[in-house]
């Protein structure tokens, strides 16, 4: 999994008929210390996260295992708001 | 699999209920050398691993299944520690 915080929403009337009632954000990749780092990536929120949170995004074919998204056509999906990161090194 | 050590912990109260219960590390990939390599993951924890111990992970889909029946969204596992490797000329 990756470490992401959320800056912004995705609204899409037109889709896929199930990701109707997704809720779709824009999260930015950060490292461990919450510094941002290069690329972004639209995910599925299914704990329902806040702008600005550190979230815990899971990509690829994982993605399908959070919950509700059962044969969904996702390949990122936020599945933890993150309260701490301690990195020893 | 791939190598890596593990550099710190993740904890997030508010998440997906298949994590509920498992242990998120922070791990660094490594090269045969010991060295970083690439960016650190957050991966869950099914062998009773870490901070600063090496381990070998598992990516993609499979990450999930050391907790079978469980479906836990994982995209990444710690799967091994490692006890040793030797790469001659490393």
């Amino acid at each position: 999994m990756i470490l992401g915080r959320v800056v912004g929403t995705v609204v899409a009337t037109r889709k896929d008929e199930r990701l109707v009632g997704a809720k779709l954000l824009l999260v930015r990749n950060i490292d461990p210390h919450g510094k941002d780092e290069a690329g972004y990536l639209v995910a599925v929120d299914t704990v329902d996260a806040g702008e600005k949170e550190r979230v815990l995004v899971v990509t690829g074919s994982s993605a399908r295992m959070a919950s509700g998204l059962k044969d969904c056509p996702v390949d990122a999906a936020i599945v933890g708001v993150v309260d701490t990161v301690e990195v020893t090194d | 699999m791939l190598l890596a050590r593990v550099i710190g912990t993740v904890v997030a109260t508010r998440k997906d209920p298949g994590l509920v219960g498992t242990k998120l590390l922070l791990i660094q990939p490594l090269r045969p050398d010991h060295s970083p390599h690439g960016k650190p993951l957050v991966a869950v924890d099914s062998v009773g691993a870490g901070v600063t111990e090496e381990v070998f992970y598992v990516r993609g889909r499979e990450a999930s299944f050391p907790f079978l029946p469980a479906e836990v969204p994982a995209d990444a596992a710690i799967v091994g520690i490692v006890d040793d490797w030797n790469v001659p000329g490393c």
